[in-house]
Formats: structure tokens, C-alpha cells, sequence
């Protein structure tokens, strides 16, 4: 059961991943994106994490990548033209096969590592929301404040940098 | 098939046996409440009253010619209608309908999953609603479908926070994720020793958030402008006819009664009466009473989403935005705080 | 039958790897966003197997902190895409070339 739910979603997010980064139209690219996270969730919870789960699915693919698609939309985005302005192909060949040698180097190491080690059994206590939680607003509660600080900040940056007017009012007003 | 299965599936039953039936119902209402409203008749042909004014309706839908526009995005453009369903579909999972019950010798709670995280489950799958609309909008490759696309996105992002934080402090009192505790606390407790402790009494304001949040994250009028039919043609579903249509039409209704269940849960006592212990019943009666209740409240709710529809104009865009970011939002963090500020009081 | 841990790491180092790929060749601004984003899930699936692994939840609270900071990165890094579009009236990288010698 475990190990067909694995196959689904691990193939899942495998499929999606690649059509993610093969794909010349950002908003597939973006929807893409969208399966290879919630079939990510689906593993989360099968780690025994349902609070990863619904978060990833609450957080990434309900707001962040809204907001992906809310600008690709915005700025009306094209597909990529290929041929004389695309990528020197050297430049490709050599991004595969570095990233072939590094997955081939990671996937050796993590194999030697823990071969077929199967793990112990999920314990109530391991899932349960309340240890996560009092984990988070006590021994993290330092960490949890300043993400917060982060993210007031990122907000004001983002509206700053997006905003009408200002440094670039020259060219709107083209 | 193991008895946990089968009850499961009795359960899922009896939502799915209430949602299918309202669309047509709210169809036939909102057709001759606001005939009523306007002192005019409406749909009374077919049936008693032109209560099967909503069958015709959706055999209409499904025998009508299917239209596709020659410049879709095919995959995504008959993706999106089915994409409409899937959070009104799975977010009831995790209402609470009525008290445990005893089924052949077994505690049965009711509520499909029984879980410690249900709350934060409704809210993931309810934030991928925005997707079918977005996509509807994007690959129909219409300029009002895409306009009516970028702003379900925008709207459906910015009244998000301000229904989560109402919701987050409408769960401060029973100290719970999990919904079937938070119907718990507000049938034991009792505020100033008679009135019932229903959220809405708790805090007015957090309700009032939630309410107004309610009808912009599914897209009714005053907060209807992904669809606004005085300026957009349709909005996301101008390209879209017959039964595909209908999906999103269905997918509107279902959406609307999701969240007034969790609107009656949160702040009316979800499927419980003041002054009825509906333990005393036998069998799997409870259950299906507290189910009878929480339509009931639903179906006021439902029954406001039309009132409100037919009294207000439409807001602007802009107004739409400054409302949600800065009225919504601050008015619900200020909630949120004094909610708080009662729990550490120990006054709840 | 239960999956053996290395599996779920396997399956981290392949999106990790695609998701580099995908940084390393695409030319559109967002594209490689998207694939950044993809990288960070994986590194997030690694850290919730390793926290499985372990029995420790302190692997999921990494995993929380990045998905907060992945929200602030989208935050900047998608209004500085309208700040450039509103300036060059693209955001193929190819082309924004204000730095480069």
C-alpha cells in the first residue's frame, strides 16, 4: 500500500519536475510546478508530517504560486523562442551532464549510506500536531519571531520595488 | 470491505447526497426570492411553485451543443470545470455533523476524517479553488476571460488572510485544530451563565470578517468582479457553455454551502441546539439529526448569500482591495489579539 | 510493504538535479525561478526523510522556516521581475544585461 502510494506520487513529481523545466510556456511550467509540490505533500504525510503537508499545499501552491501565475499573467509572459537567441548548446550539454554527475554522486553516497534500511514504525506521538506545535512556539519561538520580521520586510521591499512611480516614473509616463 | 471503510463511505454519502442537491435547489431560490423581493412572480411554470424550475435547468445544460473556442489551450481549457469541484468536493471531510454515535457496539465520531489537523486540511484544499478560475480564465484566450482570471487571483489571495486570521481566532476558544472540539466547546460552555457560547457571541467582529471574506473568496456579489457581466461579458466562464458551464455554476453553489458550514460550525453551534441533547436519541439517529440542523443553518446562510446579492451594487476594483488589505485585515488581526487577550485572561 | 528511506532521498537528489538542470539552462526569468523553487522542495523532501529517519521533528521545523523564506523570495524576487519588465519590457536573463561587462 505504502509502496504503491510511493510509486504514484514519487512518479508523479518526477514527470511534472521535467515537464517543469522542459516546458516553453511559463504558465505550464508554473501549473507543472504545482502537481510536482502537492505530489510532494502527499510524500510529506507519508513521513508521518501532516502539518508539512498542509502547509506545503496552503503556502506554496495556494499562495505562492498564485502569485507566479498571478504576474506571468500580468506581464503576459511568451513562450521561449528557440534557435539563434536561445542558449549556446555547450552551455546545455554542460548543465546535463553536470547535474547527472552531481545526482549520480548523491544517489551513490546516499545508497552506501542506508541501502534498504526500512524504518521503524510511525508513532502517535510523532505525528501528533500538538508535539509539532509546541515544538515550533517553544524551542523555535527565537527562529518563528524573526521569519516573521522576514516577511513584514519582504512585504515592504516588494511593494516598494513594484510600485508605480518613484525612480521609474519616466518610463511609465513614456 | 472492513466496517471503517463502509462508514466512511455512509458518510460521504450523506454530504455528497446534500451538495448535489444545491445547485438546482439555490437555483430555483434565487430565481423566485428575488421575484419576491422585486413584487414580480418568477420561474412558476414548471412544478408546484416552479420548484423543478432547476431540473429543466440542468437538462438544458447537458443537452445543449459543447462550444470550444479554436484558439484554446485544450487540455487546460476542459481541465478547469473539473478543477471547480475539487475543493467544494474535499473540504466537507473534515465537518463535524453531529455528536459520536454507537454503531454495533462501536464509538463512531461524525465527521468523515477524524483528525487533529482538520481545519488546516480545509483551508490547503480550499486555497487550490483559485486554480480552475485562473485557468478557465487563461485558456480560454479571451481578453475578458484573462481579466476576469487576474482579478479571481488577486481577490482570492488578499480576503485568504483575512478568513484564515478570523479562523484562527475562532478556534482560540477550544484550543483545537480539530472542528468536531471547537462544536464541543460551544455547547459546554455557557457566557454569563445562559447564553450558549457561540462564536458569533464571542466575537462579532471576527464573524463579521469571516461573513464578508466568505462571499469575496467565493466570488458573489458585492465582491462578484471576476465575473462582473456589466463589464466583462462573463469574466473566466465567458467561453464556456452547456455542462461545462454548469461545473462551474455547481462548483459556485457547492463552494458557497461548504463555507456556510463552516461559517454554522465556527460561530452557530455547527450541528448542535441550545436546549437539545440529541444524545438521548438511539442509533445513528443523532448523527442524522445534527445533520438536519447544520442544513437548516446552512440553508439560512444560503439564504443571506441571495438577500445580500440582490441589495448591494458592485464594488469597484479598487474598493474591493483597499477593503480587504485595509479594513478586512487589520479589523481581523485586532480580533485576533483580543481573542487572545481573553484565553491568557483565562476568561474563556 | 513499507519504503525503504533511501528511496524518498533518491527521489530528492532527482528533483534536485532536474530542478538545477532547469536554473542552469532555461533563459526566462520566471522558468528559472520555478526551477529554484523545485530545488528548494527537493532539499525540504531530504530534510522531512532525514527527520522521519531520525525520529527528530526538528528536520520539519527547517522545513517550515524554508517554506516561510521561500515565501518572502517569491515576495522580492517576483517585484523585482515587474520592476525590470516595467524598465527593459522583458525578463528573458539573455537580455537584461545592465550588469554584465
Amino acid at each position: 500500500m505504502e509502496l504503491l502510494a510511493f510509486v504514484v506520487f514519487g512518479l508523479a513529481a518526477l514527470v511534472s519536475a521535467i515537464v517543469v523545466v522542459a516546458h516553453r510556456s511559463p504558465i505550464h511550467s508554473t501549473l507543472s510546478l504545482v502537481v510536482t509540490l502537492v505530489s510532494t505533500a502527499a510524500l510529506f504525510l507519508m513521513l508521518g508530517s501532516p502539518f508539512l503537508a498542509a502547509l506545503q499545499v496552503l503556502l506554496y501552491t495556494g499562495a505562492i504560486l498564485v502569485l507566479f501565475l498571478f504576474v506571468i499573467m500580468l506581464l503576459n509572459v511568451q513562450r521561449e523562442r528557440t534557435g539563434a537567441a536561445a542558449r549556446s548548446p555547450f552551455q546545455t550539454w554542460s548543465a546535463l551532464i553536470a547535474a547527472f554527475v552531481l545526482a549520480g554522486a548523491v544517489c551513490r553516497l546516499l545508497w552506501d549510506a542506508h541501502g534498504e534500511a526500512v524504518l521503524a514504525p510511525l508513532t502517535e506521538d510523532f505525528v501528533a500536531l500538538r508535539n509539532t506545535a509546541s515544538l515550533l512556539f517553544r524551542d523555535y519561538l527565537l527562529p518563528f519571531e524573526m521569519v516573521g520580521l522576514l516577511l513584514l520586510v519582504a512585504v515592504v521591499v516588494a511593494s516598494w520595488v513594484a510600485r508605480r512611480g518613484g525612480a521609474d516614473s519616466e518610463e511609465e509616463s513614456r | 470491505m472492513s466496517p471503517e471503510t463502509l462508514a466512511a463511505l455512509a458518510k460521504m454519502g450523506l454530504w455528497l447526497a446534500f451538495l448535489i442537491n444545491v445547485a438546482p435547489i439555490m437555483l430555483w431560490v434565487e430565481r423566485r426570492a428575488p421575484a419576491f423581493m422585486q413584487d414580480r412572480l418568477g420561474p412558476n411554470r414548471v412544478g408546484p411553485l416552479g420548484f423543478f424550475q432547476g431540473i429543466a435547468d440542468a437538462a438544458k445544460f447537458i443537452f445543449k451543443e459543447d462550444i470550444e473556442p479554436a484558439t484554446a489551450d485544450r487540455g487546460l481549457y476542459l481541465l478547469a470545470p473539473v478543477l471547480a469541484l475539487v475543493p467544494c468536493l474535499t473540504t466537507y471531510l473534515v465537518i463535524p455533523f453531529g455528536p459520536d454515535i454507537e454503531v454495533a457496539g462501536r464509538t463512531m465520531a461524525s465527521v468523515v476524517i477524524d483528525s487533529d489537523s482538520g481545519i488546516f486540511v480545509f483551508l490547503a484544499l480550499a486555497s487550490l479553488g483559485v486554480y480552475s478560475l485562473v485557468l478557465a480564465g487563461w485558456a480560454s484566450n479571451n481578453k475578458w476571460s484573462l481579466i476576469g482570471a487576474i482579478r479571481a487571483s488577486a481577490q482570492m489571495i488578499s480576503y485568504e488572510l483575512a478568513l484564515t486570521l478570523a479562523v484562527v481566532a475562532a478556534l482560540v476558544p477550544a484550543g483545537s485544530l480539530h472542528l468536531g472540539r471547537v462544536v464541543d466547546y460551544q455547547i459546554g460552555e455557557r457566557l454569563f451563565g445562559f447564553l450558549p457560547a457561540w462564536g458569533v457571541l464571542v466575537q462579532p467582529i471576527g464573524f463579521l470578517v469571516f461573513l464578508v471574506a466568505m462571499f469575496a473568496e467565493t466570488n458573489r456579489l458585492p465582491f462578484d468582479l471576476p465575473e462582473a457581466e456589466s463589464e466583462l461579458v462573463a469574466g473566466y466562464h465567458t467561453e464556456y457553455g452547456s455542462i461545462r458551464f454548469a461545473l462551474f455554476f455547481m462548483g459556485e453553489y457547492m463552494a458557497m454551502a461548504v463555507l456556510s458550514a463552516l461559517a454554522a460550525t465556527l460561530y452557530f453551534g455547527g450541528w448542535s441546539l441550545p436546549g437539545v441533547d440529541l444524545m438521548q436519541l438511539p442509533g445513528v439517529l443523532p448523527a442524522l439529526v445534527g445533520f438536519v440542523i447544520l442544513t437548516v443553518k446552512v440553508a439560512i446562510f444560503m439564504f443571506l448569500f441571495v438577500w445580500v446579492r440582490w441589495t448591494f451594487p458592485r464594488f469597484r476594483y479598487d474598493q474591493l482591495m483597499r477593503l480587504g488589505w485595509k479594513v478586512l485585515l487589520p479589523l481581523a488581526l485586532a480580533n485576533l489579539v483580543y481573542v487572545a487577550a481573553l484565553a491568557v485572561g483565562g476568561k474563556l | 510493504m513499507s519504503v525503504p528511506i533511501s528511496w524518498y532521498l533518491l527521489l530528492a537528489a532527482a528533483l534536485f538535479a532536474i530542478g538545477a538542470i532547469g536554473a542552469l539552462t532555461r533563459r526566462n526569468g520566471i522558468a528559472i525561478f520555478l526551477s529554484i523553487e523545485l530545488m528548494l522542495n527537493a532539499a525540504n523532501l531530504t530534510l522531512a526523510a532525514y527527520s522521519r529517519l531520525l525520529g527528530d521533528r526538528a528536520g520539519q521545523m527547517v522545513v517550515f522556516f524554508v517554506l516561510a523564506v521561500a515565501a518572502a523570495e517569491a515576495a522580492v524576487g517576483l517585484a523585482l521581475f515587474i520592476g525590470i519588465f516595467r524598465l527593459r519590457r522583458t525578463i528573458d536573463v539573455n537580455r537584461i544585461n545592465l550588469l554584465r561587462w
